[in-house]
């Protein structure tokens, strides 16, 4: 037994159902609009049902971003299964996809059968130059440690140079500069001292040009 | 069949590689299933991009329509479940490990030198979208304005994207009317 499914009991006296926990995630599916799943998981599972307190929530929000998969999905795994195991990810994850599932095929149907239907096109069109600003904008949030940290931001600029610009297969991008990235990180490695050299180095040449501006 | 295998294993493998999530892996998907195996063109992988937007929950549900185009509806579920069903059950190993884990130094390693791998992945994917949306003055004002907009405040970002749909329908329209021919 784990924190997460000892705190629910201890919480609520008796164990979450396997029909309660779909219901949730099932509601957390069906208003999650233009992406943010997570904020409204953390919504009805921290702050409504107290099923997990906000550390959990960070504990299991940092299992799902280091494996591979969606955050949202992932994250109902590991809630679900600390809720109720096996069968609690499952309604979890269950609940969590059917609305977009039925939603999407719908709309995959009526998009088909508009395949020529310029207005159509010309709506998706702007669709998704708007998931550019918002992608854009949650990389950012997403990333605003790495961004600022010189190393970091090496390895953002490595990753996606090899992606998008040299267009290497995305399982050698990940093995060769993620075990790289890895390693610069490997416990006691020496990056800090790295960083800590770099620090200095920009402090002198802001001092210098300091000291210059002031003579 | 031979479709549905196909369909099975490269949604497989993009499942194992979408470390940092659905936008991560979205370059090697247009890649393979647009340039590689052509099983959509460019603009319907686009256009299979929106409607994931519209649609509520996962934005990356919209890989059941590559199944659907594919092979109807039993290639979307074979998609749906090669595409969910290895990271939940990899998440769901990790998960009960994690407590073994989660004082291991190298699990610190894994965590500090792979996020910003995952970003550099996120920053590829919005750049393919970019590339597939983004070429015109329209396209490009509707990206800038809703990045500026969300750097000022929080806005639902449904209705964003709505917005962003209906500015592309009707704003040519619009300068049509207002400039002089």
């Amino acid at each position: 037994m784990n924190d997460a499914s000892a705190a629910a009991e201890a919480g609520t006296g008796a164990r979450v159902s396997l029909g309660t926990i779909f219901w949730t995630f099932l509601t957390a599916g069906a208003i999650s609009f233009g992406g943010g799943v997570v904020a409204y998981l953390r919504e009805f599972t921290v702050s409504d049902t107290k099923w997990l307190d906000d550390e959990g929530f960070l504990d299991a929000l940092e299992i799902s971003q280091t494996l591979p998969g969606l955050n949202a999905v992932n994250m109902s795994v590991i809630i679900g299964d600390n809720l109720r195991g096996i069968p609690g990810a499952i309604v979890a994850v269950a609940g969590l996809v059917l609305p977009g599932v039925v939603v999407i095929m719908g709309l995959g149907a009526f998009w088909q059968e508009q395949s020529h239907n310029p207005q159509v096109k010309a709506f998706l069109i702007g669709v998704a130059a708007a998931a550019v600003g918002l992608l854009s904008t949650v990389t950012l949030q997403l990333g605003h440690k790495q961004f600022v940290k010189p190393l970091d931001l090496a390895i953002i600029a490595a990753t996606f140079v090899a992606v998008s610009i040299l267009r290497i297969p995305l399982y050698i991008v990940l093995v060769v500069i993620g075990s790289a990235a890895v390693l610069l990180y490997r416990p006691g490695a020496k990056h800090k001292l790295l960083e800590e050299r770099a620090r200095h180095l920009r402090e002198r040449l802001l001092h210098r040009r300091y000291i210059s501006l002031r003579h | 069949m031979a479709k549905l295998l196909n369909l099975t294993w490269v949604f497989m493998l993009l499942a194992i590689l979408a470390v940092g999530g659905g936008t991560a892996v979205l370059p090697e998907m247009q890649h393979i299933t647009v340039d590689q195996f052509q099983w959509v063109t460019k603009g319907q992988f686009r256009d299979i991009y929106s409607l994931g937007q519209v649609a509520p929950g996962p934005n990356m549900l919209m890989v059941l329509l590559i199944g659907q185009k594919m092979a109807g509806a039993m290639g979307a579920l074979v998609v749906g479940l090669a595409f969910f069903l290895p990271d939940c059950i990899l998440t769901l190993v990790a998960n009960r490990l994690w407590v073994r884990f989660k004082d291991s130094p190298w699990r610190a390693a894994i965590q500090h030198g792979m996020a910003p791998v995952a970003i550099g992945l996120m920053l590829a994917g919005t750049y393919a979208i970019a590339r597939l949306s983004i070429f015109n003055l329209t396209s490009m004002l509707i990206a800038a304005t809703i990045f500026a907009l969300l750097l000022w405040r929080h806005i639902n970002p449904a209705l964003l994207v709505l917005a962003g749909g209906l500015t592309y329908l009707w704003l040519p329209h619009i300068f049509a009317h207002l400039l002089p021919h």
